[in-house]
């Protein structure tokens, strides 16, 4: 039984990791375009966007995770897409539940990196511009390496983020062992069974992970505390 | 390379509207002068391709980059120029060698080798920042950092430099501490320089050509002298109006004086450091001569140069006229009253002597 349990902690802290890896990496790939086009687009739909993006820091995640349900089941348009193409329907699955960590935790990758683009403005891209180099050349040459801090606490914080999801875990990936039972999970299911010794192992070693992020956050790069 | 630049935009912004059609020599510095809000950036700007002119065209010779006729506008990343900001802007996330190489290296992946007009270790011995190669940008003073933006805007090989108002964020010291390596450029460089100022004595001691904008539009364009020396200018220009003239050292005099050779005459100035023979340019103001029918020797003015009226016109100070004189072919301004242009007669071809209360030496 003993270890059982512990073979169950390890896997969900595996899972946790897998999916927080994961997702950050998608959400760079998805909110560096985002973020791009907030930071510099004269376009009325900017707002609208933005406000989008930045739509699940307010709402409660399973507000997010039911509409997410709802599109993505048997009868929703995407899950309609994904078995016309022969994936199946993806609530309940690892992949369903990276979808929806990559929506829940967008704001707060497209955030700092926005803010970083609007701080770097349009003349040192003029200037590289001027150079020789090309829109493309002078994004990855000039843009990115000038962004770097905001890269930084992006993905930071979207690692950190979806570590340390709950709602939405329920709603979309359900408590599946070594599929979709994520650290937070595992402790709520820990506590219900009154298990307190072990609940402790992961809360506790999930405030010291969440510390531990924050401070590299802070010391690593004090300019951009206000990218929280 | 002597190709005439032509350059003619016509771009709304708002309230403001920038309307010109220029016709710039193909060498040499031609200045686009004016006070703030007069267009010269957004002018320099759309030569650059940054701001595009729905109505547009430019060329350098027979290169066209913009023609909106034809609907062609050639982004500025295809154009082969250098532009200077006002603010240097050097990449902080290169040092100072890799700044310089940033250009240069797209330069030589697109370029054919007769292109490459400049090597590294020239340009830093051109702009005296051989030493600060590996430094980082954040340990430059202002004046080293214009200098290594100019260096860089040279390396990418350009047949056209664009300098916008590239002093006007330093003070005085690191004003002087540039301004003769732009005089250096003015003589090495082969490529027509555009240097947008707000800055009389910048432009009187730099330019060659000089174009006088007033809100969006041309007010005047020419060869320095001729412009300086119009008197039909708008209001805003006359109040520093003066024209700028070139003399040689001629000798260091034993009381502490030395004296100048141009056309006209002697013009005796505070003891200067350089050897004789060197070449200056002084600025003398229209306000600083006044008129006389017969030459002074009882007076303490030294400079003293005889001259022919050509024409004269109010200015915008009531009461007060502009006199335009020819000097041995140099022309000469001098702001006096109506009152003693009334009482000496000033008239077309009349000859009379032309007193210099002060000369400012500009190089």
């Amino acid at each position: 039984m003993e270890s059982t349990a512990y073979s169950q902690d390890l896997a969900a802290v595996w899972l946790t990791l897998k999916l927080a890896s994961i997702v950050t990496v998608l959400l760079l790939i998805v909110g560096t375009p985002i973020a791009w086009w907030l930071a510099r687009t004269r376009s009325a739909y900017k707002g609208v966007i933005g406000a989008v993006v930045a739509l699940p820091l307010v709402l409660p995640p399973t507000v997010l995770g039911f509409y997410l349900l709802v599109a993505m089941g048997p009868n929703g348009p995407v899950g309609q897409l994904t078995q016309s193409l022969g994936l199946g329907i993806l609530p309940f699955t690892f992949t369903g539940l990276v979808i929806a960590s990559v929506f829940y935790s967008l704001p707060f990758v497209v955030q700092p990196i926005q803010n970083a683009f609007e701080a770097i403005g349009e003349r040192p891209l003029e200037v590289a511009a001027t150079l020789r180099a090309s829109p493309w050349d002078a994004f990855w040459s000039v843009a990115v390496p000038l962004a770097r801090p905001g890269f930084l606490s992006g993905a930071i914080l979207g690692f950190a983020h979806t570590v340390g999801e709950f709602g939405i875990v329920l709603m979309i990936g359900g408590n599946i062992p070594g599929k979709t039972r994520v650290v937070s999970v595992q402790i709520y299911d820990h506590v219900e069974a009154l298990e307190y010794t072990e609940a402790h192992w992961l809360a506790g070693g999930m405030l010291l992970f969440s510390f531990s992020v924050l401070l590299a956050l802070y010391t690593l790069n004090p300019s951009r505390r206000k990218a929280l | 390379m002597s190709a005439e630049i032509q350059a003619s935009f016509c771009l709304p912004r708002g309230d403001f509207r920038l309307d010109v059609d220029l016709r710039l020599p193909g060498h040499g510095i031609s200045a686009l002068f004016g006070h703030s809000g007069s267009g010269k950036t957004t002018c320099l700007r759309a030569m650059a391709g940054l701001e595009r002119a729905a109505q547009g065209y430019f060329a350098i010779g027979n290169e066209v980059w913009q023609d909106e006729a034809q609907g062609y506008f050639l982004p500025p990343h295809q154009r082969a120029l250098g532009m200077v900001f006002q603010e240097a802007s050097l990449f902080a996330h290169l040092s100072v060698r890799r700044n310089m190489e940033y250009g240069q290296k797209r330069v030589l992946k697109s370029a054919p080798a007769s292109e490459r007009r400049f090597a590294l270790p020239e340009v830093a011995e051109l702009l005296g920042i051989a030493h600060l190669l590996e430094r980082s940008t954040r340990q430059l003073s202002g004046g080293e950092r214009q200098r290594v933006a100019i260096a860089r805007a040279l390396l990418a090989a350009p047949k056209i430099l664009l300098l916008d108002e590239p002093l006007a964020a330093l003070d005085l010291k690191r004003k002087l501490e540039i301004l003769p390596y732009l005089e250096r450029l003015h003589g090495e460089l082969s490529i027509p320089v555009i240097y947008v100022s707000h800055s009389p004595d910048e432009v009187a001691r730099l330019a060659d050509h000089l174009v006088l904008l007033e809100q969006g539009r041309v007010v005047a364009s020419g060869p320095l002298n001729q412009v300086l020396s119009r008197i039909d200018l708008p209001a805003a220009f006359v109040d520093d109006a003066g024209v700028v003239i070139e003399a040689r050292i001629a000798e260091h005099e034993r009381d502490e004086l030395t004296r100048l050779e141009f056309p006209g005459g002697p013009i005796y100035v505070s003891r200067r450091q350089e050897p004789t023979g060197t070449l200056l340019r002084c600025r003398i103001h229209a306000r600083d001569v006044s008129l006389t029918l017969v030459p002074q020797v009882q007076s303490s003015i030294l400079n003293c140069v005889s001259g022919t009226v050509l024409d004269l016109a109010p200015t915008n100070t009531p009461g007060h006229v502009l006199v335009r004189l020819d000097v041995a072919g140099c022309p000469l301004l001098a702001r006096i009253t109506r009152r003693s242009a009334d009482k000496l007669g000033i008239r077309h071809g009349l000859a009379l002597w032309a007193q210099i209360k002060a000369v400012a030496l500009l190089g």
